[in-house]
């Protein structure tokens, strides 16, 4: 039973306790506790469920590491699966579950999982993926669902807010341990702009809990000068509770910072993702024990050893009075020692070596710890917890020796640097032979942008497992001098530590294990992968390390196999007979621990998920109560319902409205760019694939722009405004796009002419004067001449109306007597009002865009992304007439040259009517006989817009269909998603006014 | 009637700084290649200001001239003065390649002001602001759309499109939002 | 991300400023030309591993278009110049040899 102990724990306050619950049950901490010190605080060694077999899983780690104690964390609308008890620091009224068991922790009925192992053996779902397929779906999957699965989803909105912040700086130093801190300083003296992250609460990392002395000064002091020097500097940010999530191109870092974590509720923001941008990074990222793999390695009360030397040192627990140490290296005796002197019984430290004389084994033995070589652990003892171990001899096959009574064990099987930053963004690793461990290699880095190291190892991130503020020293001078900063001349602080032997590597616990102990020894805990999955994989060919990995799942979990990837590395490597830097790792991936999605979204939710672009019209359109729709960012009114109309209804009222009287609409979408130079003729005639040069000043001229495919882009009313000016409109989405062409032409093709544009659409807004009505309304208005004769059809003129400053085209988009009028933003809210005032007698009504759509469908007007989708020349639409014969070039006139382009064979513009009247669906195809190698029928055309027509009653549509011009008069059968047919006669695509006399009078 | 300036929503702040939208600001575009016999008086007569060097802004009493690119340059006048500005311009300028366009109504310019001001704008914009210069006008983005910025002694000055005033708005004041401070 | 200086208003930008616009350096080929060019022109792109010349426009900056000398591999950057151009500049074809002197050169 673990244990709190009633002196020490350098990081607890027992003065302020702290009341939490696990499962229900009231627990109560300290402070400075985290959820996992206190669990154990309490006795709760069982904190979980593995994720296959269901077995009991205690806390094996005590920091980002932890495969096993993941809770779920708080309610409602603060819940949160997956967090790991030795990161979360426990605050008041901290509300955590267990997860992965039902009906409870403590009797679970998906430990049969555990009994049927044999009919779940490593690779079950990699080949239960593959076939039978129907197997799967009906028969394993429905089965594992209930039993498997992490934590819960939150269900409700998510309570807290998030936010991203930017940030640069000369030196990013991620790891607040020893190495780091002494990194940081250098550079800070040297004058860089230094940031230090450290992802825990705390500074200083290992050393002050092993009790290392720095310049003849405890570690903690030592730390603590040191923060405290570079919290004085201006240049220095320090940041804990930071966690170096992932390193990208060119020195871009994403830190998660955990603001609020600790204090839910208090008004800050959660978490705050930094969006860093360093010049070089220094990864002081420190290094992780390993376990070691023996039977029974999975039952709580089996720990690391460095974990059960910091829950004893920083928070005063003692996961077990009666401790069994099992090591292949010195380090571990370490805990040996803290135990002893923390009164606690070491019943043996048992070290796989045959030889155990270093500095460390010799004080144990001095404090009459019994030391046994040359053995091993067999197999744990117990169930939920530990009860004992079976002592072997390590070179042999796990014939046990004797029985050891304990409630703990500590493992330690060396250490891994955390090579994740190193390896982020392509930093290549060596294997370190002395270490049996992967440490960056210097020689090839990940580089960045100029082709120099990006990230610098330091400490024993960089293998340095000992002498982490000398190799910091180095490698911080390294960095400053990359990026142009000479550090200052100073002495590299003495770390005194006693001399350790070196480890032997250990992979498997006795060495010669048989099946039946090697398929009871766990690697990767939260996985459930055992030694016997990773051989079985590598005896089933599956020898890529990448394979292995995908076919166990080793390493896939929430902790991404922190502690358990190199252990299973070297059980493939020896699997397979080769080396282990033959078989490599895996790829190390971002981000280092989950960051939470609500940092990565930001202030992305909600009302500015997105912009959205309003119109200066907007408020009113909102209070008039329009239904809207998305154009691009824009929102524009969609119809105007009136009370008790449908939106159809109301479409149908718009368009008769207009067609009979007045309708007024919001065009300030439309795109607006002038084109203004001496060679801006010549350009424009580029451009666009009629004549624009010619366009006389004051008139107005349709054209159509292609890309140099020959495809459709965009369309739009051009206006000459003078000699050597044009107005270019172009549809609502396409205003940027059509500007940046532009300026893509001009600044890299044609950069010796003479043209400047300007995109004004927003100094505009816009509004369509529509119907019978229309002149009548803007001689009310009054001030400026609007008859035929003065402003004619596709003619425009500056002037005002109604005291308003404006230009009026005279051109239409629904085949009526139609007028835009431009008048500065600013007054386009109380210009729309004055229309609406002034035209209540003549009808006036708004539109929206679908009763546009309708109107302008009405009058075959094609529209860009309805008849065009990138595939569609004009020619395709019947708009020969808008593309030059005479001109020698035009962006998209060779495209159109092409072969398949040209063949009479294409899909093109004609006009649909439904026998019944009835309305085509959408993105129906009109069919063909036979169908394709697949069974999908043929087809020869498809609709393009359709839409029921309240002007004819009836339902119209527009499409592209196989020689279609050439088929006036034939009936053709468009598909249905019910798998029925809608017949429809071929047809002009102009269903109203053919011959265009409405607009023009 | 055709004085009817529809001022957007005038924002009010309770953040750790104070964001509000001003304005609305007369601007011109003038688009001139460096050189342009005639462009530096120009600039001089609409604003009172000198041509502007590169990504500088420089402000004289309500008026200022910003560079936008090797061949644009902002000016900035009072919404009234435009359209004499634009008639002076195309005289000074007359037989010269240019652009010259008001696009006082395209914009919309918000004030963030404070102490803190600048860590608004750190959260939406990827510039190093520790390395501003002084009388530097910054065109990036705020969040998902193109913005500019330029910093005085009581804050910062920050133009966006006028249709994402509501957004850009939004964005300031969910980052200014109390016990948000870096 | 790649951080690419526009050398037009000399701002580090971000990629998230830049819109990018493919290989740079084509030759447009119009009317008139053969439908070998047309197509080269069109679609065939070097894609290479290695020394790669780019179009980028400063798009949430000061709206130019410029160039980059980069390598596709390791995202070394050799130096970015205005789109102005036919070729790379002499000063940034040097310091692409300096940095890898197996590079065939600009073709
Ligand atoms: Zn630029």
């Amino acid at each position: 039973m673990s244990i709190r102990l009633t002196s020490g724990g350098r990081l607890i306050d027992r003065s302020a306790p702290i009341d939490f619950t696990f499962n229900g049950k009231h627990l109560r901490g300290f402070a400075g506790d985290t959820l996992a010190s206190a669990l154990l605080a309490n006795g709760q060694m069982l904190v979980g469920r593995s994720f296959k077999y269901h077995r009991p899983r205690g806390i094996v780690a005590s920091g980002a590491e932890e495969p096993n104690a993941l809770v779920n964390l708080g309610q409602g609308a603060r819940a949160e699966p997956n967090q790991r008890a030795t990161t979360t620091e426990l605050f008041d009224g901290l509300q955590a579950r267990s997860q992965n068991h039902w009906p409870s922790l403590e009797f679970d009925v998906g430990v049969l999982n555990n009994y049927a192992a044999r009919l779940l053996p490593g690779g079950f779902y990699y080949k239960t993926f593959i076939h039978p397929r129907a197997a799967w779906k009906h028969l394993f999957e429905p089965i594992i669902r209930q039993t498997a699965g992490l934590g819960a989803a939150p269900k409700d909105r998510d309570a807290d807010r998030y936010e991203q912040v930017y940030a640069f700086c000369d030196l990013l130093v991620v790891g607040g341990g020893v190495a780091g801190l002494h990194a940081a300083l250098v550079a800070a003296r040297a004058g860089a702009r230094v940031w230090l992250v450290e992802q825990s609460a705390h500074w200083g990392g290992r050393a002050p809990v092993d009790g290392d002395m720095i310049d003849a000064l405890p570690a903690a002091d030592w730390v603590n000068a040191t923060v405290a020097e570079l919290a004085g500097m201006a240049n220095v940010t320090l940041r804990a509770r930071t966690m170096a999530a992932g390193v990208y191109d060119h020195g871009y870092v994403l830190l998660d910072e955990r603001l609020a974590d600790h204090t839910p509720g208090d008004g800050r923001p959660r978490h705050r993702l930094w969006r860093m941008r360093a010049a070089r990074i220094i990864a002081a990222t420190g290094a992780i024990e390993r376990p070691l793999s023996f039977a029974g390695n999975d039952v709580p009360g089996v720990m690391l050893a460095s974990a059960l030397r910091d829950y004893l040192v920083n928070w005063a627990v003692s996961p077990g009075q009666r401790t069994v140490v099992v090591t292949n290296n010195d380090d571990a005796y370490r805990t040996a020692i803290a135990l002893h002197q923390a009164g606690q019984t070491v019943v043996a430290v048992i070290d796989a070596r045959d030889q155990a004389d270093g500095a460390l084994p010799a004080q144990a033995r001095a404090l009459g710890i019994r030391v046994e070589t040359g053995k091993a652990i067999a197999r744990v003892k117990g169930g939920k917890h530990v009860t004992g171990v079976e002592v072997c001899r390590q070179t042999g096959d796990g014939t046990i020796s004797r029985f050891l009574a304990c409630n703990a064990v500590a493992m330690s099987g060396g250490w891994s640097p955390v090579v994740h930053l190193y390896s982020h963004c392509g930093g290549k690793l060596i294997w370190d032979e002395a270490g049996a461990m992967f440490r960056p290699d210097a020689a090839h880095p990940p580089i960045t942008q100029d082709g120099s190291a990006m990230v610098i190892g330091a400490g024993a991130a960089n293998g340095a497992l000992r002498e982490a503020i000398a190799d910091a020293d180095a490698q911080v001078r390294i960095a400053l001098k990359a990026v142009g900063i000479k550090p200052k001349k100073s002495a590299v602080p003495r770390q005194d530590l006693p001399d350790e032997a070196a480890l032997q590597p250990v992979w498997i616990m006795p060495q010669a294990a048989g099946v039946g102990l090697r398929a009871k020894v766990w690697l990767d805990y939260q996985n459930d992968v055992k030694v016997s999955d990773v051989q079985l994989a590598a005896r089933e060919g599956y020898g890529s390390v990448e394979h292995a990995k995908r076919y166990t799942t080793l390493g896939m979990a929430t902790d991404q196999g922190k502690i358990s990837n190199i252990n299973g590395l070297a059980v493939l490597a020896e699997a397979l007979n080769e080396p282990v830097p033959q078989v490599g790792t895996t790829t190390f991936r971002p981000p280092y621990t989950p960051v939470p999605l609500g940092a990565l979204a930001g202030e992305a939710r909600g009302e500015i998920f997105q912009p959205l672009r309003k119109t200066p019209m907007d408020g009113w359109h909102a209070a008039q109560g329009a239904t809207f729709e998305p154009v691009g960012l824009w929102r524009r009114p969609y119809c105007y319902p009136r009370p008790g109309e449908t939106p159809r209804q109301a479409v149908a009222r718009e368009v008769k409205n207009t067609r009979q009287a007045l309708g007024l609409l919001d065009a300030s979408t439309l795109g607006k760019i002038i084109v203004k130079g001496p060679d801006a003729g010549r350009f424009l005639d580029m451009l666009y694939t009629n004549v624009m040069s010619s366009l006389p000043v004051g008139r107005c001229r349709y054209g159509l722009m292609c890309n140099e495919q020959g495809f459709l882009s965009d369309d739009g009313v051009m206006a000459r405004i003078d000699d050597d000016t044009w107005l270019c409109h172009t549809t609502s989405g396409g205003a940027d796009r059509i500007h940046g062409w532009m300026e893509d032409w001009l600044q890299c093709e044609w950069w010796d002419w003479q043209v400047f544009t300007a995109n004004v659409t927003e100094h505009y807004a816009q509004i369509a004067v529509v119907g019978p009505n229309a002149r009548k309304l803007l001689e009310r208005l009054g001030g400026m001449e609007v008859s035929q004769d003065a402003l004619p059809f596709m003619a425009w003129a500056d002037g005002s109306l109604a005291g308003f400053g404006c230009r009026v085209y005279r051109i239409s988009f629904s085949g009526e007597l139609s007028y835009e009028i431009a008048v500065p933003a600013s007054q386009g809210a109380a210009f729309w009002q004055a229309c609406h005032d002034a035209g209540a007698s003549l009808g006036a009504m708004p539109y929206g865009t679908e009763a546009l759509h309708v109107m302008r469908a009405e009058k075959g007007f094609i529209m860009i992304g309805d008849e065009t989708d990138g595939t569609v020349t004009p020619q395709d639409l019947g708009l020969d007439w808008a593309v030059s014969k005479k001109k020698a070039d035009f962006l998209g006139k060779r495209g159109q040259e092409r072969s398949h382009l040209t063949s009479p064979d294409r899909w093109k513009l004609v006009g649909f009517e439904t026998l019944d009247g009835s309305v085509i669906p959408e993105g129906a195809y009109v069919i063909a006989q036979g169908s394709n190698a697949n069974g999908q029928r043929h087809v020869q055309g498809r609709v393009t817009s359709t839409y029921r027509s309240p002007t004819l009653g009836r339902g119209i549509a527009m499409g592209l269909l196989l020689r279609g011009p050439e088929r006036m008069g034939e009936v053709v059968s468009f598909n249905t998603v019910d798998g029925s047919t809608v017949q429809a006669r071929v047809v002009g695509p102009v269903f109203y006014d053919r011959d265009g006399e409405k607009q023009n009078v | 009637m055709s004085d009817a300036i529809s001022l957007m929503t005038e924002a009010g702040s309770d953040g750790f700084a104070k964001v509000r939208q001003i304005g609305p600001l007369g601007m011109i575009t003038l688009r001139a290649k460096a050189g342009t016999k005639g462009l530096r008086a120009a600039v001089k007569a609409a604003t009172g200001c000198a041509l502007p060097d590169q990504r500088q802004i420089i402000t004289s009493g309500d008026c200022a001239a910003g560079w936008m690119s090797p061949d644009e340059t902002l000016l900035i006048l009072p919404h009234a003065g435009v359209a004499a500005a634009l008639r002076r311009i195309d005289h000074d300028l007359k037989g010269q390649h240019h652009l010259a366009v008001d696009v006082s109504d395209a914009r919309a310019v918000f004030r963030i002001e404070g102490p803190k001001a600048d860590q608004v704008l750190r959260k939406l914009c990827p510039v190093d602001f520790d390395r501003l210069e002084p009388g530097e006008l910054r065109r990036t983005r705020a969040a998902q759309v193109a913005a500019a910025f330029w910093k005085d002694d009581s804050g910062f000055s920050l133009m966006c499109f006028r249709s994402v005033a509501g957004y850009v708005g939004d964005l300031l004041h969910v980052s200014a939002q109390p016990g948000s401070e870096l | 991300m790649l951080l690419l200086i526009c050398p037009y208003c000399g701002v580090a930008a971000e990629e998230t400023e830049l819109a990018p616009g493919g290989e740079a350096h084509l030759k447009r080929f119009g009317p008139g030309s053969s439908d070998a060019e047309f197509e080269a022109y069109l679609f065939a792109r070097k894609n290479p591993k290695g020394v790669h010349f780019e179009r980028w426009r400063h798009a949430y900056g000061c709206g130019k278009w410029f160039l980059a000398a980069r390598c596709t591999a390791t995202l070394e950057v050799f130096g970015t110049y205005p789109a102005q151009t036919s070729g790379p500049p002499d000063d940034i074809i040097d310091r692409i040899k300096a940095r890898r002197p197996d590079w065939k050169g600009f073709a």
